[in-house]
């Protein structure tokens, strides 16, 4: 371990403070992987009838917003990234 | 009218039966009426911690299912005339009782007594949901530990589902030297993951390991963990006691250590 390490380091208490608030997130949101699977489908079926998704790039996720952007308050936020191959023009 | 409060954690092993212990037998020396209830059927430890185990004749199951009267399965303190217990039944288990059931109970005895502290099993199970069923407000027991805490969390959501509005957190076993190690969290940290107010912080104490050898709850007496337990007893009863320098009595020693 290098001298820089050491002042690096987090103190163990920080670590478990982190890792926590990351894990009350899901908790507290409670979505099991299911309706994870079942949300993203969902946002596919709708979003593909307006475009051609990059199906292998998606990437949806329960995360916690930062309390900036709330008025202070962290809450647990959807996030998703879905990449657009193409945008089909021809819809009803 | 009293107040029936539930103790709870969700994890086990985090003190519960001692925090229901201390904080029964501190109102009552509060002159407060008290009667403790033992909810963890089958894994009854209440009256052990209080020192009462030889004076078990009938049990909460016997009161619930009416073999006895009331009155016949509350045992009294040794030292407390105003301090009861209702003891669980060790050979049954939690179905032996429903949620209606507690709270039928718990009102009868509200109307006599000032406090009615419920001892709560681990677990979300159904004991967990018999000693919520009548209860006015809850105290969440929890350790500076990521397990405990989260699963704090989750029995605070499950209180505010289940229509509890009065909840306050009582963090255990704290060891100031730890903290400022910066190896254990610290009850402000933790606070500040849950969404719930500090009602006490208890250090780490090895008289609650003596007492709890002795049957005698430490409340009250000298020790760090015995005066933590008597502020959190006037927190409950409505004064406002400022949080215990959980590092006063240290000695000159560590004090020149700090500066």
């Amino acid at each position: 371990m290098k001298l820089s390490d050491f002042f690096k380091k987090k103190s163990s208490s920080d670590v478990a403070k982190d890792r926590l608030k990351f894990v009350l997130v899901s908790d507290r949101a409670s979505c099991s992987p299911e309706i994870m699977q079942k949300i993203r489908s969902d946002i596919i079926e709708v979003l593909s009838k307006y475009a051609e998704i990059d199906m292998d790039n998606i990437d949806i996720n329960i995360t916690q917003m930062d309390g900036e952007d709330n008025g202070g308050k962290s809450a647990p936020a959807l996030y998703a990234n879905i990449p657009i191959k193409n945008i089909n023009h021809n819809v009803k | 009218m009293g107040e029936v409060i539930v103790i709870t954690s969700g994890k086990g092993g985090v003190g519960k039966t001692t925090t229901t212990a201390n904080v029964g037998t501190g109102l009552a020396k509060l002159n407060k009426k008290v009667v403790l209830i033992d909810t963890d059927i089958g894994l009854r430890n209440l009256d052990v911690v209080m020192g009462l185990e030889n004076r078990i004749v009938y049990t909460l199951v016997d009161v619930i299912e009416k073999n006895c009267k009331l009155k016949q399965a509350l045992i009294r303190d040794k030292k407390y005339e105003n301090l009861f217990l209702l003891p669980a039944a060790q050979t049954r288990d939690k179905t032996s009782v429903t949620p209606e059931q507690m709270k039928e109970l718990t009102d009868e005895l509200k109307k006599e007594y000032d406090y009615i502290i419920l001892d709560c099993p681990a677990g979300i199970e159904q004991g967990f949901k018999n000693a919520i069923a009548g209860a006015d407000r809850a105290l969440v027991v929890t350790t500076p530990e990521v397990s405990a805490v989260r699963d704090a969390d989750r029995i605070i959501g499950l209180l505010e589902a289940n229509e509890i509005k009065k909840t306050h957190l009582i963090v255990n076993r704290l060891r100031p030297d730890m903290i400022r190690r910066g190896d254990m969290m610290s009850a402000e940290d933790v606070i500040d993951i849950l969404a719930v107010d500090l009602i006490g912080q208890v250090p780490d104490d090895e008289n609650i390991v003596i007492a709890t050898n002795n049957g005698e709850p430490l409340v009250g007496d000298n020790s760090l963990a015995g005066q933590a337990y008597m502020n959190i007893c006037r927190r409950v009863i409505g004064e406002s006691v400022p949080f215990l320098d959980l590092e006063a009595r240290k000695g000159l020693f560590s004090w020149f250590k700090k500066r």
